[in-house]
């Protein structure tokens, strides 16, 4: 062999090896480095599951009623499989079932489809699922119709009646809840990729409410059944069978006869403020048990019928719970609802006075108006009550008081030019009692309210300084008026400075000032418990299937406002006066429980749609009994009127539903606890949703018996 | 020396004249083959009610043939080698017409490359042309007048003649993975044959442009142009062949250390990598037999190509080399391509894996190949 022969030799010798060595690397990658990853891909190719949803806890209420629940429904089906055997690929069978029905042939077939079979651009309403799972056509099918389609099989081969867990709201006591409840819906994308839990496609989800709020509790754990496949998706094996497991019950503190009584004189209130003449667009009403926080009732006006949910929801129905025209009725008003507290606002007035070294037991002048500067600031009805004590100041809600004490108190902190540490008396009390903070109740999208104070102003005037300071360019061309014109030159010659008028406003619960119905709710809690207060909380427990409690939600105390006990004692005197000589007189006369309670009527700037200037928010905030006090309640209706007529009344309404009040007489066998807020965890009696709703023709396996 | 070569000379038909560490390598590899076709097929074949142990059957038809096959390649005779070559050639190339006549030859993925015979069995003759190549070749590059002559620019334009026109009849078919089995064979024999470094760098370069070219001009089919395309972005998925690289990475991958198991790979018994008993036969050993298996298989390989070079430098004459060093880059060449492909490093190219795909033409000319081997060795110093 020559010598270039036998370099070429080893050249050749060492490219053969070298090849065999890049296999091996290769092999090392996929196989140990990179297992992981495809171990999953292979996994996603070969195996499918099929989820059965597990049935979901139920909600209810103090006592264990249940005001939501999974019960069967009868869903008609469509089994792909079965289906695309037929020789004309199921069209006559989907036609028959649609005149069945009622639906068009269309949406049945577009229902039928696998969204992957269809095109991009037209998937609406295509099944998200498999092949495998039989796909629903009708949500909640009449038995009538489904017994249809069990005795005759043979005519509608490919459709199958199945009974599936459907969310369902009793509603044993009329009560509606449907804020408190919040509803559920189907998992989405972003659900999805939620790396702590493990969704599935075809579950629900809680949304809103509770449901949400809960979710994870509810829930259960869906049953999955996997399938081996093959490359022609013909199943070869049954790989895993885990069985779903129930989700737990949430029993809350929601009494269910009490949120039905406070809903109706909520609805109520509203409707007479709508006889007097005013818009009474929305409204809220709170009750609160003032020792532990418990919410045991929460309504919201306008409501909606959260039975929509389980039928599924039409586009219709959807457009109008987010509709203006209707109100909204999605938004949440106790936790959403944001208005200025008016004269609710003036116990903590008291508080601030008291503070700043106010004799509570002295007289102050009452006139029809106070000049600040060069405005007037009037008397509430612009008349003046003369000299009089501050608790008759309070009950009868004298505004003119008070702008001579805040005025008196912003010019002893500097006025325009305040001094570097002023005392705030006003201020600080208000965020003693939280306003601007989040209560912290169990349920989501609540809102926190605003406490304009100093930095809130400071940081209000460099977002909107650009557009006062350039008013007549950046305002509409309707804006330009003299008065609004010179508004906004003094918001940008000193608008990051608290005013005169600011101070004025905030002492009587105006200006910038918004609060929540639940944060009032919880204020006045506050005030009856001598400034103990706890986090509003709707759970009570949770429990499981056979009732052990799996967690109990025990009271938990948000803050403590350290004030004299005077100014308590003060404040308790005031507060009953209202009720007893005060604003509230008229509406509470002959009411035999004593309580205690406080008028608000808020002016709202702003116009309505229509252009008709805002009517004020009428508030009333109350507790009750006087001695010792147990509930406190909230009532607020949205361009209601005067605080006592619409609210007031509509308070005194839930005192009634609340103690068993009729006739003038507190009959204590109606009272809602006749014994006190139960403090044992209930038992969850789903008998009673039995009851109420027929089940016994539905089997377990859903399919009614010959 | 000369006692020993007289020896092993008049006893090459004694099973002691094998070299047989390389009988072991393909005897190995034969076992595992046959293992890994009846796994990729059985299911598949059960699951339509049809004899599960069809392909296990056929395979071991074709090792017994195959077998047959190379024994008598080891007893032929330098002398006879001659004679016979010239007949293989020329049947070889008959054959590589005979494909392109339509309605003769049978195009399966594309390339026109088999001859269907009664009783359902296929030749391809592109197979038979890779023996005659490297015998042919041989023989002309070692047909010396004196010993220690290199060959002469006119002997090695005669070895590519004979290389040439079964080069130009594959490319028509078209089947660019044999083309290019096919001529690493050559360069690598011209190279080892002593023939001047400008051919060898000529050839590399020519097979590059012609590469470059073939795509260009549309003389490859588009099916394989799509084949190049989805190896270099697999995401553009012309012709699903995406889909047939990423299941088989896949199914290699998870088979991790230890495999599923024999006949227990669910990607394997799902048949979600096409032609698996075939050219991606690898992935079924990738996903039951795992990193553990999977190795094995490539030492099996280094094994062969280990004892072949060793048969290679020891030969005792120059056309024994220039066999031994062609068949070597031919079962290296298509080794490296078939398993490359099925793991991502090669684009996809349709040649099966030698000595463990299921396919007859393929399993005899591999069989031979290595009866080529073993006759070099019982001539060897």
């Amino acid at each position: 062999m020559s010598l270039r022969s036998r370099i070429n030799l080893i050249v050749f010798q060492t490219l053969v090896f070298s090849l065999m060595f890049a296999l091996f690397g290769r092999l090392f990658y996929l196989q140990i480095l990179e297992n992981d990853r495809y171990q999953d891909a292979a996994i996603s190719i070969q195996s499918r599951d099929v989820v059965t949803p597990a049935v979901r806890g139920a909600i209810t209420d103090i006592n264990g009623i249940p005001m939501v629940v999974d019960l069967p429904g009868l869903v008609v089906s469509i089994n792909r499989i079965e289906l695309d055997k037929q020789q004309d690929k199921g069209v006559s069978v989907l036609s028959k079932v649609a005149t069945l029905f009622g639906l068009e042939y269309a949406d049945v077939y577009q229902r039928t489809r696998l969204c992957g079979e269809l095109p991009i651009d037209n998937r609406a309403g295509c099944w998200n699922g498999t092949r495998y799972q039989p796909i629903p056509l009708v949500g909640s099918a009449s038995q009538d119709l489904a017994l249809k389609i069990m005795e005759n099989a043979d005519l509608y081969p490919a459709v199958e009646v199945q009974s599936i867990p459907i969310r369902s709201y009793p509603s044993l006591e009329n009560e509606n809840a449907a804020h408190v409840l919040g509803y559920v819906g189907a998992v989405t994308d972003e659900d999805l990729k939620n790396p702590e839990i493990n969704y599935y496609r075809n579950e629900v989800v809680g949304k809103s409410g509770l449901e949400v709020e809960y979710n994870q509790y509810l829930r259960g754990t869906p049953g999955v059944r996997t399938f081996l496949v093959n490359r022609k998706e013909v199943v070869t094996k049954q790989d895993k069978n885990i069985q779903a497991i129930a989700g737990n019950n949430l029993i809350t503190n929601i009494d269910a006869k009490l949120q039905a009584g406070v809903e109706k004189s909520l609805a109520a209130a509203i409707m007479r403020a709508r006889a007097s003449g005013f818009r009474g667009d929305s409204g809220a009403a709170v009750v609160l048990e003032i020792k532990t926080g418990r919410v045991l009732a929460m309504a919201s006006y306008p409501t909606y019928d959260p039975t929509i949910w389980q039928k599924g929801l039409t586009v219709k129905q959807a457009q109008d719970l987010f509709s203006e025209a209707k109100g909204v009725p999605a938004l949440s008003r106790p936790l959403q609802g944001l208005f200025a507290p008016a004269s609710t606002f003036k116990s903590i007035s008291v508080v601030a006075a008291a503070d700043a070294g106010y004799s509570l037991n002295a007289s102050y002048n009452c006139p029809a108006f106070v000049e600040i500067g060069t405005r007037t600031f009037k008397n509430f009805g612009s008349q003046a009550a003369g000299r009089i004590p501050l608790d008759l100041g309070l009950a009868i809600s004298c505004d003119s008081l008070w702008y001579q004490i805040a005025y008196d108190e912003w010019v002893r902190d500097g006025g325009l030019k305040p001094k570097s540490s002023p005392s705030d008396y006003f201020f600080k009390a208000a965020k003693a009692f939280g306003i601007g903070l989040l209560t912290g109740i169990d349920l989501p999208s609540e809102l926190k309210g605003r406490l304009p104070d100093r930095q809130w102003k400071q940081n209000w005037y460099e977002q909107n300084k650009d557009f006062y300071c350039n008013y007549k360019e950046r305002a509409k061309k309707a804006d330009l008026t003299a008065y609004l014109i010179e508004i906004a030159r003094e918001n940008c010659l000193d608008g990051n400075k608290v005013r005169a008028g600011d101070a004025v406003n905030f002492s009587i619960g105006q200006g910038d000032t918004l609060v929540t119905p639940i944060r009032l709710a919880q204020i006045y809690a506050a005030i009856a418990n001598k400034g103990v207060y706890y986090k509003p909380q709707v759970a009570r427990a949770i429990v499981d299937a056979d009732g052990k409690t799996v967690k109990e939600f025990k009271p938990e105390i948000a803050d403590t406002i350290k004030i004299e006990q005077s100014t308590w004692d003060f404040l308790h005197r005031g507060l009953r006066m209202v009720v007893t000589r005060g604003t509230a007189a008229g509406v509470f006369a002959g009411f035999p429980v004593e309580v205690s309670g406080k008028t608000g009527t808020a002016q709202v700037f702003g116009r309505n749609p229509n252009g008709s200037p805002k009517d004020d928010t009428s508030w009333f905030a109350a507790y009750g009994p006087t001695d010792d006090p147990q509930y406190a309640v909230v009532m607020m209706v949205s361009q209601g009127g005067f605080g006592a007529s619409t609210s007031g009344l509509g308070v005194r309404n839930i005192f009634e539903t609340l103690f068993g009040v009729s006739g003038g007489r507190v009959d204590p066998t109606k009272a809602i606890f006749p014994n006190g807020v139960p403090n044992t965890i209930a038992k969850v009696d789903l008998r009673k949703v039995a009851a109420k709703v027929d089940l016994t023709d539905i089997n377990g396996d859903g399919v009614k018996k010959k | 020396m000369s006692q020993s070569v007289k020896y092993r000379s008049a006893n090459r038909a004694v099973f002691g004249g094998f070299d047989k560490l390389l009988l072991l390598a393909v005897g190995g590899l034969l076992v595992i083959g046959t293992l890994l076709v009846y796994a990729g097929t059985r299911e598949w074949f059960r699951s339509y009610g049809l004899d599960p142990e069809y392909y296990l059957k056929r395979h071991t038809l074709n090792i017994i043939i195959g077998g047959l096959l190379a024994y008598g390649t080891t007893l032929i005779d330098y002398r006879l080698l001659r004679a016979y070559t010239p007949i293989v050639w020329l049947a070889a190339v008959i054959g590589l017409i005979i494909v392109l006549i339509p309605g003769l030859g049978t195009e399966i993925n594309g390339a026109k490359a088999w001859i269907s015979l009664p009783g359902g069995f296929q030749l391809q003759p592109a197979e038979m042309a890779k023996i005659a190549i490297i015998v042919g070749m041989s023989m002309v590059l070692a047909d010396r007048d004196q010993v220690d002559q290199d060959p002469s620019d006119i002997d090695v334009l005669k070895a590519l003649a004979i290389a040439a026109l079964p080069i130009l009849l594959i490319v028509a078919q078209p089947d660019l993975g044999t083309v290019l089995i096919i001529s690493a064979a050559v360069v690598a024999m011209i190279g080892a044959s002593g023939a001047p470094a400008r051919w060898v760098v000529g050839l590399l370069l020519a097979a590059i442009v012609g590469v470059f070219a073939a795509v260009q001009t549309g003389a490859v089919s588009s099916y394989q142009v799509a084949r190049l395309q989805s190896f270099v972005d697999p995401s553009a998925d012309p012709q699903a062949t995406g889909y047939q690289l990423r299941q088989s990475r896949i199914t290699i991958g998870s088979g991790g250390l230890l495999g599923k198991g024999l006949f227990e790979g669910p990607q394997t018994n799902g048949r979600f990598v096409p032609e698996q008993q075939t050219d991606f036969i690898f992935t079924v050993a990738g996903e039951e037999l795992g990193f553990v298996g999977s190795s094995l298989i490539l030492a099996l390989y280094f094994l062969l190509f280990i004892r072949a070079f060793a048969i290679c430098r020891r030969s005792s004459d120059l056309f024994g080399r220039l066999v031994c060093i062609g068949v070597i880059a031919w079962f290296a060449f298509q080794t490296f391509e078939n398993i490359g492909m099925t793991m991502g490093l090669m684009p996809m190219t349709g040649v099966p894996l030698p000595f463990l795909s299921y396919g007859g033409s393929s399993m005899f000319a591999n069989l031979i190949g290595v009866g080529l081997l073993q006759n070099v060795h019982a001539r060897s110093r």
